[in-house]
């Protein structure tokens, strides 16, 4: 599909914002993730993209399998719950693990320590699963087909059902993580440690547990991130989780890193400027192949939210003694 | 485990049943990964003595010695004599080896009764047969368990012997090892030296060394070793070194004529030894070794995390190739000679460096960190994009970039042993000139701003420009290297300036250790040279499909037991281990021992 800017039509307009909601979505759900743990610990958790990749990878093999029984098509609904159920597991297990054996014993390193950390973790997950499950690109089954047809929603907005499951997963999940944040226990402990670990740690929360549940929720996040990944792009290899990963750190920044509302809303802009954006800007000042630059468009935004509103669009949320 | 009496013997069964049980079974899971990554039947073709050890059984060998070692190791604690070492500690070894064996069969006996291959893809036929030995699946199962137990017993029975027998059999095994492990370069280097007939008395035809040839290159180290003491090396270069302090001048003068010619000797010949293929090894470490040593400037000495450090030597490749190709893409251009074309490739990189550098310098570290690896990122886009491709080619890249020449003498990129004396001659000049930086005013400078940028400040240090004086230099520097780069491969693609290029070179300086330039030498060598770049082969290329993930492993381990590097630069070490260092301190003072804390107030 190719589009210029002047003969763009109403519709393939909607299309092209639609496609960035959705890609928005994932973002958003990645983006909680490094919000999360960098409110916390206050370090970029390079290896989020991968904990990602993860969870997607292992999913995969879940609906192949599912596919090859004859359960994808004839009930969708359950398989979707059981690949969606192993997705989350299996991220939140590798986050788990990676806090485990490589954030805590640097707990208290500067900060540049545990981010290069993270590089090596990225690194050391992408070839592994490269290692057991092949260097090929994986192909997830496709969805019913009442689903990748267009559905007139309130008869006006035509858009695939998958694009509508994208979005009522994001937002259940959404709608969970605010519950689990705000009124659990769970959830206190972790504004409290976010806020200040010493004296959180005085008034008896146990902070070790705490992290490692920021963590848990962060990688259960990136675990629907992934099956969100699936239903949009359907394919999965083992570099699939670092550029998405980079560009949902790109969503936090944007939104202001620590803040959890801020991290959904920055993925959504980053979305909708990478697709309608990219046609819009760059199309408009009459650039060739302007599709092919999203990734530039991507990271132009971080450079200048960085450099103009360095604390996000919402204000980042940090720990007492990372404040300015 | 308790802490006992000094000099008592232990009973056998005295250990942590647990302990030692999490060892071996940490070594099973090592064990297993390689061979359920690939990593053991694609290394078992690689013969390293015929027929009794390939590189695949090396790969895992490691890991039951490793961890039976670890298992019987005692933390000896201040004041508390540890317990003699004996036979508990072979049992302990054999118990973590008999744990392991047992996993690992285990695992090897249940691939082949389930089929996992469907998701585990290296887990077919080749890898059980790796992993039972080749034989019946009970015959196999008992040879892991001994082979897995008798290096446990291995790794147990270090404690036992005496350290100077243990040092000389580490080095005499880890010698031969060499030898087998770099079986092509050797026979190249016998080559380059004209003592070929030596490298077909070593190795046996087929490839590897044989039983015998192995039994007689450990037992020649091992005589070396014995009647070579005090007349190695180190100690010959300890000698000279007392010697010279005690010359006149004239004498001192002489002999420094004499280092320099034999330096320029050595750096004649030494191409014309190693051949085409080391040659080639040589100038990649080169080349990593100058973008190392640009890049430290930045991370190292300034203290500020570049992830996109890729985007200037691409800005110097694609320049010296825009300029001199007549392939360009843009022919309005007029083409140059390298020569003319390199200032203006250096001055454009001072610029590009300044540019990247201004909005990024008053960033948090990480902040900066991520939005250099923006640029990064962003540089290489459009490099490859179809807006700028009438400039510099999009995806397709530019070609026939000429060589360089100096008069009559021409570096071909096809022959590495020229471009050597290129890449000796910049390596050995960007060395110096960061040295020179280091201890200069700017360096100093460097230094206090990766302190303490508040207290610099107030100092009276221009905080702005001595940070975009450090990006502005590292930027030259990546500019020089992609410039040769461009000329020695003699095309340029965008793929070559991958984010992962950044992220090489940083691993280099790392694993090294930064802000040390000794340290960057070294990653260079170990990582580059060994393992290889990100698309260029190392000596070891049988790893190569595993190269990041050794890369991967190297930096966690790295981060987690030696944040300072392999060679440490002094002060940064002290940032890094500041309070163990007061804590050692602290136990100076109280144990009231005369001698230097090594730490200055």
């Amino acid at each position: 599909m190719t589009i210029n800017g002047d003969g763009t039509t109403i519709e393939a307009w909607t299309n092209l914002a639609i496609a960035g909601v959705a890609q928005g979505s994932m973002y958003g759900m990645l983006a909680l993730g490094y919000s999360m743990v960098y409110g916390v610990l206050g370090f970029i958790n390079f290896a989020h993209g991968e904990v990602f990749m993860g969870g997607a990878m292992v999913s995969f093999f879940a609906a192949q399998n599912l596919f090859e029984r004859g359960v994808w098509e004839s009930n969708f609904a359950l398989s979707l719950t059981i690949v969606l159920v192993v997705a989350v597991l299996t991220s939140t297990l590798i986050a788990v693990i990676v806090e485990r054996v490589a954030y805590r014993p640097l707990r208290n390193a500067p900060r540049i320590i545990p981010l290069i950390t993270s590089i090596g973790i990225s690194f050391f997950i992408q070839y592994t699963f490269a290692g057991l499950f092949g260097e090929g690109i994986k192909n997830y089954p496709p969805p019913p087909s009442y689903l990748r047809d267009k559905v007139d929603l309130f008869g006006v907005l035509p858009i695939e059902g998958t694009k509508i499951l994208v979005i009522v997963v994001t937002t259940v999940s959404m709608l969970g993580l605010y519950y689990y944040v705000q009124k659990t226990k769970a959830g206190r402990s972790m504004r409290a440690v976010a806020e200040d670990r010493e004296i959180a740690a005085l008034m008896g929360i146990n902070v070790d547990r705490t992290i490692v549940s920021t963590f848990a929720v962060g990688g259960a996040m990136a675990g629907v991130a992934g099956i969100l990944w699936a239903l949009l792009f359907r394919s999965i290899s083992f570099i699939t989780g670092f550029l998405p990963g980079i560009k949902a750190f790109t969503a936090a920044v944007l939104g202001g890193i620590g803040n959890l509302a801020g991290a959904m809303v920055g993925g959504l802009v980053l979305g909708l400027l990478e697709s309608v954006g990219t046609i819009l800007i760059l199309g408009g000042w009459g650039i060739p192949g302007a599709g092919n630059l999203k990734d530039v468009i991507a990271f132009s935004a971080l450079v200048l939210v960085l450099i103009f509103r360095p604390r996000g669009l919402f204000g980042e949320r940090l720990t007492h003694e990372d404040r300015p | 485990m308790t802490a006992l009496a000094a000099g008592r013997r232990r009973s056998v069964a005295d250990f942590d049943i647990k302990e030692v049980v999490v060892h071996g079974a940490l070594a099973a899971l090592v064990i297993s990964f390689i061979a359920a990554i690939g990593m053991l039947e694609e290394l078992d073709n690689r013969i390293l003595i015929t027929p009794v050890l390939s590189l695949g059984y090396l790969t895992i060998a490691w890991a039951p010695f490793l961890f039976g070692y670890r298992a019987s190791h005692e933390k000896t604690i201040e004041g508390v004599e540890p317990p003699t070492k004996g036979l508990r500690d072979i049992v302990v070894g054999g118990v973590v080896g008999l744990v392991a064996g047992l996993i690992v069969s285990s695992f090897g006996w249940l691939a082949q009764t389930m089929d996992l291959t469907g998701v585990f893809i290296h887990t077919g036929e080749r890898m059980q047969s790796a992993l039972l030995f080749g034989k019946s699946p009970a015959v196999g199962f008992l040879l892991m368990v001994l082979f897995s137990v008798t290096l446990g017993v291995f790794g147990g029975a270090l404690h036992v012997i005496r350290p100077r027998i243990r040092s000389l059999v580490a080095v005499s095994v880890g010698t031969t090892l060499v030898f087998a492990l770099f079986e092509a370069d050797v026979k190249q280097l016998f080559k380059g030296l004209r003592i070929e007939g030596l490298g077909k008395i070593v190795y046996a035809p087929a490839g590897g060394l044989t039983v015998v040839t192995a039994v007689a290159v450990t037992a020649i180290v091992v005589l070396i070793k014995i009647y070579g003491k005090g007349r190695g090396p180190t100690a010959t270069y300890q000698r000279i070194k007392k010697h010279h302090k005690n010359l006149t001048p004239e004498i001192r003068k002489r002999n420094n004529w004499f280092w320099t010619a034999a330096g320029i000797g050595a750096y004649l010949v030494i191409p014309q030894i190693l051949g085409r293929s080391l040659s080639e090894t040589a100038v990649n470490i080169g080349l990593f070794i100058i973008l190392g040593i640009g890049l430290n400037i930045v991370v190292g000495q300034a203290g500020m995390l570049d992830l996109g450090y890729v985007a200037f030597f691409a800005v110097g490749a694609y320049g010296i190739a825009m300029l001199t190709s007549p392939f360009r893409p843009a022919q309005w251009i007029p083409q140059l000679d390298f020569w003319v074309a390199l200032p203006i490739v250096i001055i454009v990189a001072a610029f590009v460096g300044i540019l990247v550098g201004t909005p990024v310098i008053r960033m948090r570290g990480d902040y900066l960190a991520i939005v250099t690896l923006g640029f990064g990122e962003i540089t290489q886009k459009l490099f490859l994009s179809d807006w700028w491709k009438p400039v510099v080619g999009g995806a397709q890249g530019i070609t026939n970039v000429p060589s360089v020449t100096i008069g009559p003498i021409e570096f071909a990129g096809a022959n590495s042993k020229m471009v050597f004396y290129l890449v000796a001659v910049l390596v050995g000049g960007t060395f110096l000139v960061s040295q020179r930086l280091e201890h200069s005013r700017v360096g100093r400078s460097w230094a206090a701003l990766r302190e303490d940028e508040q207290i610099a400040e107030a100092t009276g240090i221009n905080t702005v420009t001595s940070k975009l004086l450090a990006f502005l230099i590292g930027a030259v520097i990546a500019a020089l290297a992609g410039a040769l780069f461009a000329a020695k491969v003699g095309s340029v693609f965008p793929s070559s300036f991958k984010l992962l290029v950044s992220l090489i070179i940083l691993v280099v300086i790392i694993v090294g250790g930064l802000g040390s330039l000794r340290g960057v030498a070294i990653g260079s060598v170990v990582l580059i040279g060994l393992l290889g770049g990100p698309t260029l082969p190392g000596l070891l290329r049988e790893f190569g499909r595993f190269k990041l993930l050794i890369y991967g492993i190297i930096l966690i381990y790295m981060m987690l037991k030696r944040p300072e590097g392999l060679l440490p630069n002094v002060t940064r070490a002290r940032e890094l281990h500041h309070d163990e260092l007061k804590q050692d301190d602290w136990l100076n003072k109280v144990s009231d021992v005369d001698g230097e804390s090594g730490v200055t107030a």
